[in-house]
């Protein structure tokens, strides 16, 4: 009988895979939208220093969801993310617990964290403008603003506008002009782009040494991986780095985050993770794996880093950014920007 | 001919219903569909629930793009898959050529690279830093990408021609499963009485093929609205773009639901229109067994014709896209191997038997019990059961942690009550999570192609079992089994490869410290880091190799050629 062997299969696998799970003792569960190998280094120094155990599921979409569904059971104990929407999303689904320790709220600064401790920033990326060293003179372009100048048209590459880290960034110029003005700067950043929006950033920065544009938009750490790769290392010295409004209002940044969670069956060891993440020792491994900016201000950047010039933050909170993604979301798709 | 003949080859006559053990079946049949139903319900269920209504934002933007764009892939891969895949399958079937026996299995290669793997190898091929533009510009001395025009890959064109190179076998397989199964003499008596070849392969083979053609061009229809990661590659707005990001960027989930709802109605549409063009044609190959195939002789230029039909599909789909993988995996060889590989391989095999096995077994028992009862109830079941295949992975994953998630909760507050006891979650967060999602996505390949197959089985034989006192279990092990051979392994293959390849359920459901070959190369493949996840892709595809190569030796065993 076909039916009674389908359900002794099922139940075995299900028995089987039931065996798989965590039980707590001595570790900390993480669900991370980052890639596994930029953890892992920081990962194995947390082992060795506490003997607490890590174990890790790494997705791009739905662990949010997953965290929602599984409830007041959720194995989880902390999520750490790449970007603030994900973070703010978690907030708003109330997936997320408040805490504040000393060290967190003495590592970590105000404008990189949430008010009552909901989330915490570990390392900040600067979105940047790359610009071709031989078509471009020093100065020509400073800021964000600049790029609706209609000098550059058709000489500017950037990646999808529905991306994570360009809606950051439009959602700090909806924060900073307001949603019309804001909408008219990118209707003129549109209609300055050379190609359709496609690709990573990495992509914009090899499109300028092709000769397709002059300018583009990418995060400060792109850069620095590119001149660890022998094949994109001519890409990358074909171009100069400029920190947008560095004169003014300071660079917009995004942070990689972490999160405690509602369910945190092993809440104090995932606060001591929390806490060992954001000291000295911990943040410089972190921001140098990656080629980011600490987050804990006693942290200088990588020398790497720090060579490529000054970084001078917008101070404006990402909480304020995080407001307003949804309007830069649908002003992305009035542009018709990606298309 | 009179009522009673033709009542006889409907079904089977009622009475044989009447025994309780086809109620059983019934029964059983209802059972399990509502099991691997409640994902897609799930679905349906968060969709009556949006975070906010999108449509108006989405009516006035970019709905329309989206739209177009979805069409065109759409019609682009259908066309590409059906002449690929019916040319080879009729090919490699019917003629006699030097390395025929070769191609048989070897056309099938293809599909164990993943789309989005071979999307990523072409880009870097056919990209301006790639070699192909490098070369030329070396060639006619051009100095950069302002001096010359050369076509862009990643476009609209480009996502039909990856896609349509890895999803054409689908169509081969089972195109090639119904010529193999039809009876020579058809095409026989069609030339006798004066039709060409070419005419009676478009008049008389096709017609008889179609039902099963249609289920491959089905099953290529759903992967294409499903893929994500080939689209979003090459930055095709297509319905699936806008549904991750109403998902991802305006964390509506309800929303995205919705669009997937749209998706799910557009290709139920597409089928019943297919079936409803169908409703008329009744067809059994009473295939004599016995009746040896004559395949045809051809002329010297002819054979070669037939071999660059096989060839071109294979170098593109496959030789291609593994000579660059196995270039990048000896490039990063040092970066990328580690000792998770072991590991990573044994979770992807095991997962995907263990799907292979349970689609089959719900399959055969889903087609099976609308051959005892063929009712319009029984029809919606069969349909119900395969609506998992229309749904993008990502979304039928949140599906399936819903009631997943629901029942351990249920059940955990249940255990505190009574015994005090934690059960903490059981099955969502597992392994078992996983196999559940494959057996909800790719039952629809199992079942449609194994109730395809039964269709071509005549009545005649399971009275003549039954009357000899069989019961319909016995009947199916005994009688049907052995002719559906074929059918069984090429839908267990078919099942198992696409496990390999799964990605965002994959990704969405797994549990801790728990990696496949798919959530491997996309570590890297989503940090840029395209070449390092040479390695990875490679395995996946050598991977997915050995059982095509394996099965689709069985398959050629199933009927016997001279």
């Amino acid at each position: 009988m076909s039916i009674r062997t389908a359900v002794i299969a099922l139940a075995t696998v299900a028995c089987t895979a039931g065996s798989l799970q965590a039980n707590a003792a001595g570790e900390v569960n993480i669900y991370s939208y980052r890639q596994p190998y930029l953890l892992e280094p920081l990962l194995e120094a947390f082992t060795r220093e506490t003997g607490i155990e890590t174990n890790v599921v790494f997705a791009r979409a739905g662990l949010a969801e997953r965290l929602e569904r599984e409830g007041r059971n959720s194995p989880a104990d902390v999520v750490m993310t790449v970007d603030i929407s994900r973070l703010s999303e978690l907030v708003g689904g109330n997936l997320t617990a408040a805490v504040e320790t000393d060290t967190l709220t003495g590592d970590i600064p105000e404008n990189l964290r949430h008010p009552e401790g909901k989330w915490y920033g570990l390392t900040t990326r600067a979105r940047l403008i790359f610009v071709s060293k031989e078509r471009v003179e020093p100065g020509a372009i400073s800021t964000y603003e600049d790029l609706a100048d209609p000098r550059w048209e058709g000489r500017i590459c950037t990646r999808s506008g529905k991306h994570p880290y360009n809606v950051a960034l439009f959602a700090s110029m909806i924060a900073h002009h307001g949603e019309r003005e804001a909408e008219t700067w990118l209707a003129g950043l549109k209609n300055n782009l050379a190609r359709r929006p496609q690709g990573g950033d990495r992509d914009q920065i090899m499109a300028i040494s092709e000769g397709v544009c002059d300018v583009a938009i990418g995060n400060s750490y792109y850069y620095g991986k590119m001149l660890e790769d022998e094949n994109q290392l001519p890409a990358a010295e074909s171009v100069n780095l400029v920190f947008p409004n560095a004169e003014g209002r300071g660079t917009h940044v995004n942070v990689s985050g972490m999160a405690l969670t509602q369910s945190a069956p092993n809440r104090d060891n995932a606060i001591k993770l929390m806490e060992y993440l954001t000291t000295p020792e911990a943040q410089s491994i972190y921001a140098k794996v990656n080629y980011e900016y600490p987050a804990n201000p006693d942290v200088p950047p990588s020398e790497a880093v720090a060579s490529w010039g000054y970084l001078n933050p917008d101070s404006l909170s990402l909480n304020e950014i995080a407001a307003n993604r949804e309007a830069a979301v649908k002003m992305v798709d009035r542009v018709n920007y990606d298309n | 001919m009179n009522q009673a003949v033709k009542d006889l080859q409907q079904q089977p006559p009622s009475h044989i219903l009447r025994s309780g053990a086809a109620r059983r079946w019934v029964l059983s049949a209802g059972l399990t569909t509502a099991l691997v139903a409640l994902p897609v319900f799930a679905v349906l269920y968060l969709a009556l629930f949006p975070e906010d209504n999108i449509w108006p934002h989405l009516i006035n933007t970019t709905l329309p793009l989206y739209l177009s764009n979805t069409f065109q892939l759409m019609l682009g891969v259908s066309l590409l898959t059906l002449v690929i895949g019916v040319s080879t399958a009729w090919v490699v079937t019917m003629c006699q050529f030097p390395g025929r026996r070769f191609f048989e299995w070897a056309l099938l290669l293809p599909f164990a690279v993943p789309a989005y793997v071979i999307a990523y190898v072409y880009t870097d091929l056919l990209d301006y830093p790639g070699l192909v533009q490098s070369w030329m510009r070396d060639a006619f001395g051009w100095e950069n990408a302002s001096n010359y025009w050369f076509p862009n890959i990643r476009s609209l064109g480009g996502a039909v021609l990856m896609m349509g190179l890895v999803l054409y076998p689908y169509i081969y397989l089972l195109a090639r499963a119904a010529f193999m199964e039809q009876s020579p003499s058809l095409f026989a008596v069609s030339r006798s009485l004066g039709r060409s070849a070419l005419g009676t392969f478009f008049r008389v083979v096709l017609p008889i093929a179609r039902p099963a053609i249609a289920v491959g061009l089905s099953l290529v229809l759903m992967e294409t609205l499903n893929d994500f990661g080939t689209v979003d590659f090459f930055a095709v707005n297509t319905l699936t773009a806008g549904l991750f990001d109403t998902w991802m960027n305006l964390g509506n989930l309800g929303g995205a639901a919705q669009i997937a709802t749209v998706m799910l109605a557009f290709v139920l549409i597409l089928v019943t229109l297919e079936r409803y063009s169908r409703r008329r044609q009744q067809q059994f190959a009473a295939r004599d067994l016995r009746e040896p195939l004559q395949r045809f002789r051809l002329s010297r230029g002819r054979q070669g014709l037939c071999l660059l039909v096989c060839t071109l599909p294979l170098l593109l789909g496959f030789l291609v896209p593994a000579l660059v993988l196995g270039y990048y995996a000896t490039e990063y060889f040092a970066e990328s191997w580690t000792d998770d590989f072991v590991e990573n391989s044994l979770n992807s095999l095991t997962l995907s038997s263990l799907a292979a096995v349970s689609t089959l077994i719900i399959g055969l028992l889903l087609a099976y019990s609308r051959r005892l009862h063929d009712t319009p109830g029984m029809r919606l079941l069969m349909r119900l059961s395969s609506l998992g295949y229309a749904m993008p992975g990502a979304v039928l994953a949140v599906g399936v942690i819903v009631p997943l998630a629901a029942f351990d909760n249920w059940f955990d507050l249940r255990m505190q009550n009574w015994f005090d006891w934690n059960s903490g979650l059981l099955l969502s967060g597992t392994a078992f999570a996983i196999v559940f999602a494959y057996t909800v996505r790719f039952l629809a390949v199992s079942a449609g192609s194994l109730e395809s197959a039964l269709q071509k089985i005549t009545p005649s034989m399971d009275m003549a079992s039954r009357s000899l006192g069989m019961p319909a279990g016995r009947t199916l092990l005994r009688v049907h089994l052995p002719m559906l051979r074929g059918t069984l392994i090429t839908a267990a293959l078919v099942v198992f490869v696409d496990c390999m390849k799964e990605l965002p359920a994959t990704l969405i459901l797994r549990p801790f410290n728990f990696e496949t070959l798919a959530t491997y190369v996309y570590q890297y493949a989503s940090d840029e880091m395209l070449r390092q996840s040479g390695l990875p892709s490679l395995v996946i595809v050598l991977a997915g190799i050995v059982p095509v190569i394996l099965m689709s030796r069985s398959i050629g065993q199933s009927r016997e050629f001279q």
